[in-house]
C-alpha cells in the first residue's frame, strides 16, 4: 500500500523558506499573501491493513520523518477519499 | 602546557564531519589526546570526554543531525552521557545532539536563510557546566560561526523549563541567525552535554583571530581529566 506523508511547518513558526518564496514570488508578479513550504514523502508499505498502515506510518513520523517540536504531518493512504 | 599524561577525548567522525582534525588539532594544543572515533564503530574507546564536531554529516538529509543520530557509535555516546560523561557537540554536532533527543530544541534554518560565516560575540551565562568551568558569568568570547541552520528553537513550554533550569549556556549579544531567546549553546538538565552553533575549534589561538574558544575546549580536557582521575 502507498502513503504519503504532507510534512508542513507548525502555524504559527517562523518559516524563512515560506517567506523567500512568497517575496520571489512577488518579484515575478504574482500577488500572494502567505507561502509555506513543506516536504512531501511518499512510502511504498508491505501491508493491506489500513488500520495497521495508518498506525505505522504515525510512528514513524514521530520518531524520524517530522521533528514534532516544529512540523506537522498529515498522512493519506491510497485509495482515501 | 604540563609534560604530564594527556586525558583522552573522542573525536567522532561521520561521513560529512569536516572540523573532526581542526578539533583534534585544538585538543592537542590544550593538552589532551584526541582519539578519533569512526561513526560505525560500536564502542568507545576508554576517554574522559567525547565531541562531536561540525560538518555536514549525512548530507544534512532529512533534517541536519537527523540521519546521524542512527551511526553505531551514538548508542555509546548516548550510554556515555547517561553515565555523566561530558559529551559536546560543534555546530552539525548541536544539531546531532538535539536531533538524538541528547538536547533540548531543534536547530531551524537562519531566519536570513543565508549562510553565515563570521566571528560572533557570545556572553557565557552558566559557569557550573564542564564546558564553561574555565569562564567566569557574563565573559564575552569572540568564537567564529559557519552555518546556514544554526537558529536554535524551542516552544515556549519547553524554553521556559529550559530558562527555569539555567540550561541556556551560552548568548549571543548580536543575535546572528534568528535562535529563540539568543541562544548560541544549551545544556541538558544533568548539564554533562552541551551544544554550540559557534566553533571554539576554530578560534584556539589569537593568531587565527581570537584564542576564546580555548577556554570551553580547556574546560572540556579538565572535566575529561578528572573523569579519568589522570593526576594534573
Amino acid at each position: 500500500m502507498k502513503a504519503t506523508v504532507l510534512v508542513r511547518p507548525k502555524a504559527g513558526i517562523l518559516d524563512p523558506q515560506g517567506e523567500a518564496v512568497q517575496s520571489g514570488l512577488g518579484h515575478l508578479g504574482f500577488v500572494v499573501r502567505k507561502a509555506h513550504v513543506g516536504r512531501l514523502v511518499e512510502l511504498e508499505l508491505d501491508t493491506t491493513d489500513r488500520e495497521q498502515a495508518r498506525a505505522a506510518v504515525a510512528k514513524m513520523c514521530d520518531q524520524l520523518i517530522a521533528n514534532p517540536l516544529i512540523e506537522s504531518y498529515e498522512i493519506t493512504l491510497e485509495g482515501d477519499a | 602546557m604540563s609534560d604530564g599524561p594527556r586525558p583522552k577525548i573522542a573525536v567522532v567522525t561521520f561521513p560529512g564531519s569536516n572540523d573532526d582534525r581542526d578539533m583534534c588539532w585544538a585538543l592537542g594544543s590544550l593538552g589532551a589526546e584526541a582519539v578519533p572515533v569512526w561513526h560505525a564503530d560500536e564502542e568507545l574507546p576508554a576517554v574522559g570526554a567525547v565531541v562531536l564536531p561540525g560538518g555536514f554529516s549525512y548530507g544534512d538529509y532529512l533534517r541536519c543531525g537527523a540521519i546521524a543520530r542512527f551511526a553505531p557509535i551514538m548508542k555509546a555516546v548516548a550510554a556515555f552521557a547517561a553515565d555523566g560523561g561530558p559529551v559536546l557537540g560543534t555546530c552539525n554536532g548541536f544539531q546531532i545532539l538535539c536531533e538524538a533527543g541528547l538536547l533540548p530544541g531543534i536547530l531551524r534554518p537562519n531566519s536570513s536563510l543565508r549562510f553565515i560565516c563570521r566571528d560572533t560575540t557570545i556572553r557565557v551565562e552558566q559557569i557550573d557546566t564542564p564546558f564553561t568551568s574555565r569562564c567566569k558569568p557574563g565573559y564575552l568570547l569572540r568564537i567564529p560561526i559557519k552555518h546556514g541552520e544554526g537558529a536554535w528553537f524551542a516552544d515556549p513550554e519547553l524554553l521556559a523549563e529550559v530558562e527555569a533550569n539555567g540550561q541556556v549556556v551560552l548568548r549571543y549579544t548580536d543575535n546572528p541567525n534568528g535562535a529563540v531567546a539568543d541562544v548560541a549553546g544549551v545544556c541538558n538538565a544533568a548539564r554533562n552535554v552541551m551544544g554550540l552553533m559557534p566553533h571554539p575549534e576554530h578560534a584556539v589561538d589569537p593568531l587565527l583571530g581570537s584564542g576564546d574558544g580555548a577556554l570551553i575546549l580547556a574546560s572540556l580536557v579538565e572535566a575529561a581529566t578528572a573523569r579519568l582521575g589522570v593526576p594534573a
